[in-house]
């Protein structure tokens, strides 16, 4: 049912006019978001720019029954905040502000609109350190790092968007502001509300600032690349990294399709003749970053990497953060369509799963490029199809499926960062079990008894 | 580019081509439309889901689609920042080829004003100089400031009155006047290359293109410049007149034989983001496709050539230092991906001091013919690139792009500025006289 004209005019009045967006040319650039092969049209496009208007906006809606899917820079790669049919996509990259940053307490005080990349800039511009950063962070928010708990490149040892997040202002689906979390390093007064707010996808509540956690820059830092003949040398590689008690700043993976494509679009001078490439970054205490490098090296060569290079200036090692992240996206100049698994494993079976990856991208003949944060065991295996072949994309199907079902036999998750979104929702209830999905689906109904929030993602919620 | 039987541009361009973009985001925070409005219509991301629809019959060319398509500035920043390698000019000369096919936008004004520029002035060059020769008498005869004191011009509409106010000084020559039709070497001759004086630059900066002759001399090549010269299709391309723009490739095919040069060289960004894809241009053209093939190697920024051949540095004169930055053309560093080496040649002058400009290769809102459509959004980002340019203290912005040249200069008119706008082959080639 398309949306109701009352509500529509509802809307424009509440947000103004220019703020609700009906058009054909308007709604398509917002009927997708970074996730392959999905699109649905929304009913609007509206925008908040202060938390009085998406109270406003969220009253209006839990009263008229309307769908809100809540959007940051739609580059989430579970396909979250892709509109539900005729829904209302609540977008917030216009509530950007970066409001306070606290030098005494080193916290720092958001909209949930603010880019990632405006984050880790004001932190840095006070000499500090935000440093959850996704590959996306130049244009992700803030909001969608919380909402999608992010990981980024450095979650090895600083961990991702759930331990900088002190405090959150949240809209409820029926209107009212919640506050959770304050400056207060240690805060055990009731449930941490805070922590189920991360992580919720935008079916909670729509989360309208943060409160963030920054840490002291590191004095020193170096970057350097390991290259491998075999990829599974260079997952032991990680494997033994981290049982030597090594816990390095970064450790990124990319296998020799990613780095084709990474350098070709970069063109800063991979090595290519190799099967897998190690970006590794130690930062911290000079004394300490030196220790660090050299067993990393030491344990490289113990697996027979083929050479190890050492980025000499800042600029280089930046410009190698740089080019991983662009891996996902570069990927696609082979394919069209690149569909990327986010499977996660304990770190001491890396070696199986990489070996198993090929093996299963092999059986159903698939093209796949693999990259990830290896250190942290989140492995993106990338399937390189054209959604226009429905054949292939059935066995891409039937390959993720092995994939889940081998990572989860292993002790891992189906999903390290990306989140359940639409992508992953029919597996999550044989991974969660039949007690979680309960809880999961009950907390749904108790928040949102509606149902208004983010409808069809990640659980349904309970039909009483 | 083909209008595959009548079914118009977008979807007769191959799909893959269509269906490239992946939808990241990346190219977001880099596209000057989006950032303004933080709309995803005005997003290279948007653009491209727009011109798909289209391509899938989900969506007609609308009005407002071709509207957007003329917001967008065509700046090509999204094509730097996309590492999926999605071809957004391809994209966009279709996408507003397939506006102009269904005229959606048509209104008498407009198709009057296209065809007076796009499909008359610019189409031949002696046209343009004649129009440019009545512009200079209207200044040079005091006619301009004695119109401008009258007050006369206030009866005019607003619009028109702004753009009498942009109205280049046009020089006392052009090229043809300046440049011997063959330059010699300037001692031993290495290399011989032809010159476009191309139609802006010709028009308003003749002096540029006589400085560049001068340097490439300097640099041991025998310069070729043939008169009168045609204009090299970048404006009809980039405005949906794909015809126009074929036929234009064709004349410069004849006139400049690729295998007769080492090098045919351009010195304005513009026209070589589109003087070097010829061979695409003119894929289906069985006469003319190896001939373009040839002419896409040879054609080179002049910026990219001297860097190849290894520039001559100019010799210490003890004139007194000066302290320079650099405004990136579009179509020069992301087009063209010529970055490091206009810097280059700069940092090569003795007395010159070069300090970086923020954000030097964001658009200045000139953008072809952008700023004279799109008054509002082109004044916006002038004044953020001014704003930057007062910040780095510098008495010299060099730029190698007539369209920004332009704006530069208007800009620091209407801010009172004292900076000189100049290309960096005039600052070469004064450095060259200087020490000779
Ligand atoms: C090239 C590329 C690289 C990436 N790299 C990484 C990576 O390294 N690590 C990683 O973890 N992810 C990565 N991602 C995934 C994605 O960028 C993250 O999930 C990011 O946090 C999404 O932010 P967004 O602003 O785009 O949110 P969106 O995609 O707009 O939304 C994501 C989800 O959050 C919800 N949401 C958004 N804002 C709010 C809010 N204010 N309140 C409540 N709910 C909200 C939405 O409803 C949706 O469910 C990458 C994506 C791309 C395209
Ligand atoms: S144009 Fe390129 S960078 Fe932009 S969204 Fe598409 S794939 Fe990503
Ligand atoms: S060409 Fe420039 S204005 Fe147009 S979409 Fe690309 S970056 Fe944006």
């Amino acid at each position: 049912m398309p949306l109701a004209p009352p509500v529509l005019a509802g809307l424009e009045q509440l947000l103004g006019p220019e703020n609700v967006l009906t058009s054909a040319e308007d709604l398509i650039p917002y009927s997708f978001d970074g996730t392959a092969a999905l699109r649905q049209m929304p009913g609007a496009v509206v925008f908040a720019s202060t938390t009085p208007q998406v109270v406003a906006a969220l009253k209006l809606a839990n009263e008229t029954h309307t769908a809100i899917v809540t959007r940051g820079s739609g580059t989430g790669l579970s396909g979250g905040s892709l509109p539900s049919p005729d829904c209302v996509v609540l977008c917030l990259v216009k509530m950007d502000q970066i409001l306070e940053l606290d030098r005494a307490n080193l916290t720092l005080l958001v909209e949930a609109g603010a880019t990632t990349q405006a984050v880790a800039d004001a932190a840095a511009a006070a000499g500090l350190f935000y440093p959850p950063d996704p590959g996306s962070m130049k244009i992700s928010t803030i909001g969608g790092n919380v909402a999608e708990n992010s990981g980024g490149l450095r979650g090895l040892k600083y961990g991702v968007t759930r331990n900088y997040v002190m405090g959150l202002e949240v809209v409820l689906a029926h209107g009212e502001v919640l506050w959770t979390g304050n400056k207060c390093v240690k805060d055990v007064a009731g449930y941490s509300l805070r922590d189920l707010f991360i992580g919720s996808e935008g079916t909670l509540g729509v989360i309208t600032k943060v409160l963030l956690k920054l840490i002291p820059k590191p004095p020193a830092k170096r970057t350097l690349l390991a290259t491998f003949a075999q990829m599974d040398q260079a997952a032991q590689t990680v494997s033994d990294i981290i049982a030597a008690q090594v816990i390095p700043c970064t450790l990124e993976f990319l296998d020799r399709t990613t780095i084709h494509c990474v350098d070709d679009y970069a063109k800063i001078g991979l090595p290519r003749d190799c099967e897998a490439l190690l970006l590794m970054e130690s930062d911290g205490h000079p004394a300490v970053v030196q220790e660090e490098v050299a067993q990393m090296v030491a344990l490289a060569r113990q697996n027979h990497c083929q050479e190890v290079r050492v980025a000499q200036t800042d600029e280089e090692a930046s410009r190698l953060a740089s080019a991983r992240r662009t891996a996902f996206s570069a990927l696609a100049r082979v394919a069209p369509t690149t569909i990327l698994e986010d499977a996660t494993v304990p770190r001491s079976e890396l070696a199986h799963m990489v070996r198993f990856v090929a093996a299963v991208a092999q059986k159903h003949r698939l093209r796949v490029g693999t990259f990830g944060h290896m250190g942290d065991g989140n492995l993106h295996p990338t399937f390189l199809t054209d959604e226009r072949n429905a054949d292939e994309m059935h066995r891409v199907e039937l390959a993720f499926q092995e994939i889940f079902d081998e990572a989860v036999r292993l002790g891992g998750t189906i999903t390290g960062e990306h989140g359940i979104g639409v992508a992953k929702k029919k597996f999550l209830a044989q991974f969660a079990g039949d007690a979680q999905m309960r809880v999961l689906r009950e907390l749904r109904r108790i928040l949102d008894p509606r149902g208004i929030l983010n409808p069809g993602k990640v659980c349904d919620p309970l039909t009483s | 580019m083909t209008d595959r039987a009548g079914l118009g541009y977008l979807k007769g361009l191959d799909y893959a081509v269509v269906q490239q973009c992946m939808h990241c985001g990346l190219c977001l925070p880099t596209c000057p439309t989006y950032d303004a409005t933080h709309l995803e219509r005005h997003s290279p991301r948007g653009r491209v889901a727009l011109m798909r629809a289209i391509a899938d019959d989900r969506l007609a060319p609308t009005k407002t689609f071709g509207e957007e398509m003329y917001f967008c500035l065509g700046c090509l920043a999204c094509m730097t920042a996309c590492p999926a390698g999605v071809n957004y000019a391809e994209l966009f000369e279709h996408a507003r080829a397939e506006v102009e096919r269904v005229g959606q936008l048509a209104t008498p004004k407009r198709s009057l004003i296209r065809w007076f520029t796009v499909k008359w002035l610019f189409l031949d060059l002696r046209r343009l100089l004649f129009f440019g020769r009545l512009l200079r008498l209207y200044q040079a005869c005091g006619l301009q400031c004695l119109v401008r004191r009258s007050g006369v011009l206030r009866l005019l509409p607003k619009r028109l009155q702004e753009l009498e106010a942009l109205t280049p000084d046009i020089p006392p020559r052009f090229s043809a006047g300046l440049i011997a039709e063959v330059t010699p070497a300037v001692g031993p001759r290495r290399h011989r290359v032809a010159m476009l004086t191309g139609c802006a630059q010709d028009l308003i900066f003749s002096e540029v293109n006589r400085d560049t002759v001068e340097v490439l001399a300097h640099n041991g090549c025998e310069v070729y410049t043939p008169r009168p010269q045609h204009c090299c299709g970048s404006l009809h391309g980039h405005n949906g007149e794909i015809e126009l723009a074929r036929q234009l490739a064709r004349t410069n095919l004849e006139q400049f034989p690729p295998d007769q040069f080492d090098a045919i060289i351009t010195n304005a960004g513009g026209c070589g983001s589109h003087l070097k894809h010829f061979s695409h241009l003119l894929a289906a053209d069985p006469a003319y496709r190896k001939r373009a093939e040839a002419w896409d190697q040879k054609c080179k920024d002049v910026h990219e050539w001297l860097a190849a051949i290894g520039l001559r540095p100019p010799r210490a004169n003890g004139a007194p230092p000066v302290v320079v930055t650099y405004h990136e053309s579009c179509h020069l560093s992301h087009g063209q991906k010529v970055v490091a080496q206009p810097r280059q040649l700069l940092r090569a002058i003795p007395n010159l001091n070069l300090v970086e400009l923020a954000e030097s290769n964001w658009c200045c809102g000139s953008a072809g013919i952008y700023n004279l459509i799109q008054p509002e959004m082109a004044q916006q980002l002038l004044e953020r690139k001014l704003d930057h340019l007062a910040a780095t203290g510098a008495t010299v912005v060099a730029t190698a792009n007539p369209g920004c040249q332009l704006q530069l200069l208007n800009g620091a008119k209407q801010r009172g500025l004292n900076v000189r706008v100049a290309h960096p082959m005039t600052l070469l080639a004064e450095a060259y006289r200087r020490s000779a």
